[in-house]
């Protein structure tokens, strides 16, 4: 492999690693607040893409207001899901709870092809980031380019959030014992739909740099990256936001250099290859706590 | 004396299991009063429903005058009630400052002279402002606990078995500062197994058994009694 194709390789790595890395992070954080796994979450990020065809192709909007709409509605449809769904089991046994995400992926599967039909559709075209750059003698398209670089201003923004403010704190301290931050006069509700706004905000953002590049959408787009960022936030320990994002970047580096040596039929089974592995040797993920069941 | 909290026919059921059957008390204004009783009596779910984090099956809990029973913690909190619940529960994610400021997580005013003050009860947190909570020790972990719930500058302090599994110069300590809390204005409603020290700074007393109100009394009365001092007082005299 040549210098140039090992460092265009590493470029794209590192880029659809910074999509996993923001759609992790919704795994890790409602995770976090509420041990739950939200399983539904790949398929908000496939009604994100469904979202950005209806605001481009069918009412002709721009990019840059498509984009704004795409976020809006994906966070609607998060914290709607988390009312119906999640809120009424809050004291019902966490299996409950699970089984209840494995439903709302379903029902939004479903509901994609009875709306939209199974067969792929056309993912809109935006001109402005799939314009060729050029650096040095890797060339590669500017989403790919801008793809790691937002993905880590998000996360210092995400991390300042959480550290350093009052709702950040607050979300903290929910996330260890919801009783006592009741007592402190902790709006639960409210702290656990702020969660899912973000997460559905990352989401948004990581399915148009997803979609971008990829000419088709379909029902079922959003299962298998839904799947590998599950992956990438068990890795790095479930709950911690750093470790989803050195998962996220550890499975798009991984998964595109196996491409690149030719095994391209082995990259997705590669993700689980690597669930199986962490489970067996460090089930708590590189950065994750000791397993405490929360009272 | 006006009662600064009034509590009627409170009736709590965890599932049909009734925990608290049908009880009444009163706690006066400026007053410290404790609940004594063993495990299981129903002390703990008799303040988590005064605080709103379990609903009562019928009651009528009225704080300075007002309905507070089906009302939502964060509304109870912001009338002046705050519980230090059992076991501590520091939040050990969460710096000490951190801690305390969660404390006052209603308040939108300057913090600053709060804060202060309660460095100034416990020096110690002062000294450990920055650690997390989990590094801090028992009695540290239970000072910090008071200090966030002084943090909401409460009118009543509901404090359940604050010396539970701490060091006997620590409950010292613990006691001292309940009875300087007192003395600022802010009434005590305490919960403790031990019953000899918690009877010996209370003005007023309630034995609790299987989810009913056996005794009540001022606390001299009931050190006296003779079935107190048998069935709670036993093994904790020197
Ligand atoms: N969350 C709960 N679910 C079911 N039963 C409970 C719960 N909390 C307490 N109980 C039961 O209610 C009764 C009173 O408990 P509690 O109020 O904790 O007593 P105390 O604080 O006096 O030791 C006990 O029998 C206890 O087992
Ligand atoms: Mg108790």
């Amino acid at each position: 492999m040549s210098l140039t194709a090992f460092l265009q390789y590493c470029l794209t790595g590192i880029s659809i690693g910074g999509i996993y890395a923001l759609i992790a992070i919704g795994y890790t954080m409602v995770y976090g607040i509420l041990r739950l796994i939200n399983f539904a979450h790949g398929d908000i990020f496939m009604m994100a893409a469904y979202f950005m065809i209806f605001a481009m192709t069918d009412f002709f909007l721009p990019w840059q207001v498509s984009v704004v709409i795409v976020i809006v509605a994906t966070i609607v449809l998060g914290v709607v899901i988390e009312w119906l769904a999640y809120r009424p089991l809050r004291s019902a046994p966490r299996m409950s709870i699970m089984i209840s995400a494995i439903g709302v992926s379903y029902l939004l599967q479903n509901l994609a092809t009875y709306l939209f039909s199974a067969l792929p559709k056309g993912y809109p075209e935006i001109p402005f980031l799939k314009q060729i750059i050029h650096l040095g003698n890797v060339s590669t398209s500017l989403v790919t380019f801008i793809t790691p670089i937002l993905t880590i201003g998000l996360v210092a923004a995400l991390m300042f959030i959480i550290n350093h403010t009052k709702v950040g704190m607050a979300m903290r301290a929910v996330s260890r014992d919801f009783e006592t931050a009741q007592l402190m006069g902790i709006k639960i509700n409210r702290v656990i739909s702020f969660t899912f706004v973000i997460g559905c905000f990352l989401a948004a953002i990581g399915s148009v740099l997803y979609f971008t590049p990829r000419a088709t959408v379909n029902p079922l787009s959003g299962a298998l990256p839904g799947i590998k960022c599950f992956v990438a936030a068990v890795f790095g320990g479930i709950g911690s936001i750093p470790g989803a994002v050195v998962g996220g970047f550890l499975i798009g580096i991984s998964e595109t250099f196996i491409k690149a040596f030719g095994y391209s039929e082995f990259s997705d089974a590669f993700t689980f290859v690597l669930l199986i592995l962490i489970l067996l040797i460090r089930p708590s993920g590189l950065f994750g706590e000791k397993q405490t069941e929360k009272v | 004396m006006s009662n600064i909290l009034e509590i009627r026919d409170l009736v709590v059921s965890y599932g049909g299991i009734e925990a608290v059957k049908n009880i009444s008390l009163d706690v006066p204004e400026g007053q410290i009063v404790t609940l004594i009783g063993a495990n299981g009596a129903g002390k703990s779910t008799t303040l988590k429903t005064i605080s709103g984090i379990v609903k009562p099956k019928s009651a009528s809990i009225r704080f300075q005058g007002e309905e507070l029973s089906g009302k939502s913690p964060d509304y109870i909190v912001s009338k002046g009630i705050t519980l230090v619940p059992e076991g501590r529960r520091v939040f050990d994610n969460l710096s000490v400052a951190e801690n305390l400021k969660i404390g006052a997580y209603l308040r939108r005013d300057s913090l600053k002279g709060d804060m202060e003050y309660v460095y100034g009860l416990f020096p110690r947190l002062k000294e450990r402002e920055w650690q997390m909570a989990g590094t801090l020790s028992g009695g540290e972990q239970q000072m910090l606990a008071v200090g966030r719930a002084l943090m909401s500058r409460p009118k009543l302090i509901m404090m359940d078995e604050p010396s539970l599994g701490l060091a006997p110069l620590i409950v010292k300590a613990i006691f001292e500062i309940i009875k300087t809390i007192n003395e600022e204005g802010i009434t005590v409603l305490l919960i403790e197994q031990n019953a000899n020290m918690a009877l010996k700074v209370a003005d007023k007393g309630y034995v609790m058994e299987t989810g009913e109100i056996k005794m009540e009394g001022t606390g001299a009365e009931l050190l006296a009694n003779e079935e107190i001092k048998e069935a709670y007082l036993g093994k904790q005299k020197k």
